[in-house]
């Protein structure tokens, strides 16, 4: 019972993949590729975390205490940004594909074969 | 976008509270990476916050006339100097010693002005951040206002 | 000496802000700068490789921010980033050199050239750090560079390869991350060389199964990454569309230093592979051969033909590697760095070609001998390489990744790569005989020779290409090839040497 949230993460990791894969609207693939990256995030965070700690900030007047693992933190913080980047990216290029495709049904957009 | 009296943008009470509080919104991200070292936070939620005051004014008034003042191509500037001023800052632990070093001491801890080089850091991601979402914004709207 | 390790990081990533802030005004100063800092890295990476025999241990390091490990982030350079950084480093310049007229039919270089450069800056960080999320941060930044240079241009075929590019990449970056989380909750250190020597005190029954499972979720993560048979699908897509600099880069050094070099340095020098895995990367190497060359078989077009070659090209790298032989391990490395040179050399013939006829069908190029005779000769001496015919540099890779084949005793495997040499170079006679030297179709007026800035970056793989071979003579072997075997076969030494050094 006490790795419920990792299970949690999963399950919804499962969930953008299963938007990815299945799917045929551009659109709904960006929604589940920033689900995916949720999910992973979420998953970092949980990671530090340590029974009975605060949280991980020292001002004038905390006492010293068991804290919880900043470090897991700061790598989610990177991770938001390329998240972020990568989805101007997508969602750029998925204007221009409607430009010239007039759809965004992916078994439309197939001039690329074999 | 445009009614018969040539105001773009929406009605005159969303234009005055904009009026009123965009200032306040920009003042808040500032402070939110000035105090990076101190409460969480830091560049990039602070960037964040900057770019949404200015696409506030946006909405509120119509792209026509933000464009007038501040075109994509002068976000773009300030946002390479954002990361020029970076660079530098990186580069010049160089002459200290190693690359990225803290050379600025480091003060009284919880003072403002503490920390090393944690402040121009976060200054400059600030810079980096907020203009480049702006003007990420600002092309794609572009994109599509042509093609109407 | 160890302060000009950072260097390789800090001045792609300069000149690519100094365009983006200057380079809007004129065209000539981003030409020039660009040009500049791909010399300087090329310089500096040659200087490198003569220091780095005068060192102790062979391995350079150094601290950013003076940091000790590991709680700060190290830099290292040994031999086998030696070797891809000079690959990398001269693969770039060509393509730099060979882009200052290439992409004079698009408007905004600058934007063309600050994105090359932040590509370069990811590729080099990702060779020269020790700590696996730098790596994850460097990927990336490389990996999105790569993604926007596809879809430059205004074509609907880059736009769709582009998507199909990033969604790929997108997922395998998410597995990739989640197996970093994974080692981190097991080992609560990000450092490399810390990882290592943790792993190998730790005693805990479930480490094996740990380690395998990591294993396979980072083959599967790299292996998008790096094209390999099953998760090809976006690479014929992607450089049959890309500008021909792109292209090349993205085939010839991009795939390699994201793929295989990230997947070799962790799976050999910091969990020490088992048979199991080992046996898995050389299925998936045979895989890849076979179904990259039969593919390639009956395509028309010339970028996608070489990008399918190139899926299975990679297959004989990772059989080399995958056999864990010394004569495996360098038949698989000496086979990367050929396979840069001329599929890079390749692809900017595929370019110049395309940039005077307008056209990429072979069945529609032909007679280009007479008229386009420097563009004829750098495509023949690449087809020539690449078939594997002595006395160029793709003949030694071949004989010694078969030669060790046979001597660990897997004649299967040794079987299925002489099949494949053959079926590659009847593939390149059809690309020489309709595309270069046979009559065509349609009738070409009035073309010439390409520009000058275009023939050089040719000529010089040209050359690299033919005198390549001496590098595996016994005198300047042990100097070179000898040592980056050495940091392969021995693997989890990487972890001693450099904490002996931090």
């Amino acid at each position: 019972m006490s790795h419920l949230p990792y299970i949690l993460c999963l399950i919804l990791f499962l969930i953008g993949l299963y938007a990815v894969l299945v799917k045929k609207n551009l659109i709904k693939i960006i929604i589940g590729l920033g689900i995916i990256d949720y999910s992973l995030n979420l998953f970092l965070v949980l990671i530090g975390y340590k029974k009975q700690s605060i949280f991980p900030i020292l001002s004038k007047d905390t006492q010293i205490q068991p804290m919880v693992d900043p470090l897991p933190q700061a790598l989610v913080l990177t991770a938001i940004v390329i998240g972020l980047a990568v989805t101007m990216l997508m969602v750029a290029i998925a204007i221009r594909l409607y430009e010239k495709y007039e759809t965004f049904d992916i078994t439309q957009i197939r001039k690329l074969k074999g | 976008m445009k009614d018969k009296n040539n105001n773009s943008g929406m009605t005159l009470i969303v234009k005055t509270v904009t009026r009123l509080t965009v200032g306040l919104i920009m003042l808040y991200g500032l402070y939110i990476t000035f105090h990076g070292h101190l409460t969480p936070g830091g560049g990039f939620a602070g960037g964040v916050i900057l770019a949404l005051s200015f696409i506030h004014l946006i909405l509120a008034f119509g792209k026509d006339f933000v464009i007038k003042k501040f075109s994509e191509k002068i976000a773009g500037v300030f946002e390479s100097i954002g990361a020029v001023l970076f660079l530098t800052i990186a580069v010049s632990g160089f002459l200290v010693g190693y690359f990225f070093i803290n050379i600025y001491g480091k003060g009284i801890p919880f003072n403002l002005f503490s920390a090393g080089i944690i402040l121009p850091c976060n200054l400059s991601i600030m810079l980096i951040v907020g203009f480049g979402l702006f003007c990420a914004f600002l092309t794609l709207l572009l994109f599509i206002s042509s093609k109407e | 000496m160890n302060n000009i390790i950072p260097l390789f990081v800090i001045i792609p990533l300069a000149g690519a802000f100094l365009n983006s802030l200057l380079g809007r005004f004129s065209k000539l100063f981003s030409d020039i700068l660009s040009n500049i800092v791909c010399i300087l890295t090329t310089f500096f990476s040659f200087v490198i490789l003569f220091n780095l025999n005068l060192s102790p241990n062979n391995i350079l390091t150094y601290r950013v921010g003076g940091w000790v490990a590991p709680i700060g982030i190290m830099l290292v350079v040994d031999h086998l980033s030696v070797l891809m950084l000079l690959t990398v480093n001269l693969v770039a310049l060509c393509c730099c050199i060979y882009s200052i007229s290439y992409m004079e039919k698009y408007t905004d270089k600058w934007k063309y050239y600050a994105l090359f450069m932040i590509m370069l800056a990811g590729m080099n960080g990702v060779i020269i750090t020790s700590d696996i999320f730098n790596m994850y941060v460097f990927l990336e930044i490389a990996a999105i560079a790569s993604y926007a240079l596809v879809a430059f241009g205004d074509e609907s075929e880059k736009l769709e390869a582009s998507f199909k590019y990033l969604v790929l990449g997108s997922v395998a970056s998410a597995i990739i991350l989640l197996s970093i989380a994974l080692i981190y909750s097991y080992v609560s250190s990000l450092n490399l060389a810390d990882i290592s020597l943790t792993l190998s005190n730790m005693v805990d029954v479930n480490k094996v199964y740990f380690i395998k499972f990591i294993s396979l979720l980072l083959i599967v993560g790299f292996g998008v990454k790096s094209a390999l048979v099953p998760f090809h699908s976006w690479l014929p897509d992607a450089h049959q569309s890309a500008p021909a600099p792109i292209s090349a880069m993205s085939s010839g050094v991009l795939i390699k230093t994201l793929g295989i070099y990230a997947m070799v340095r962790i799976l050999f020098n910091i969990f020490g592979v088992g048979q199991k895995i080992l046996s898995i990367i050389v299925i998936l190497g045979l895989l890849s051969m076979f179904v990259g060359v039969i593919l390639a078989l009956y395509q028309w077009d010339y970028k996608r033909l070489l990008a399918y070659h190139s899926i299975s090209q990679f297959g004989y790298i990772i059989l080399g590697i995958g056999l864990a032989t010394p004569l495996g391990i360098l038949g698989g490395l000496f086979h990367l760095i050929n396979h840069s040179v001329f599929k890079s050399l390749l692809f900017l013939t595929s370019g110049a070609t395309e940039s005077t006829l307008g056209t990429r069908d072979l069945r529609r190029m032909g007679e280009l001998n007479k008229k386009m005779p420097l563009t004829t000769f750098s495509a023949l001496i690449g087809s020539m390489s690449i078939s594997g015919i002595p006395p160029f540099n793709g003949f030694w890779s071949k004989l010694i990744i078969i030669v060790a084949c046979i001597q660990a005793k897997q004649y299967f495997a040794g079987f299925i790569a002489t099949i494949v040499s053959f079926l590659t170079l009847s593939s390149f006679t059809k690309v020489l005989k309709y595309g270069f030297y046979g009559k065509s179709e349609v009738d070409h007026k009035n073309i010439k020779e390409v520009p000058d800035s275009m023939v050089v970056p040719m000529i010089i793989l040209s050359l690299c290409c033919i005198f390549m071979g001496l590098l595996l003579l016994p005198q300047i072997r042990q100097y070179f090839l000898d040592n980056v075997v050495n940091v392969l076969q021995h693997g989890t030494i990487y972890a001693t040497k450099v904490f002996e050094l931090r």
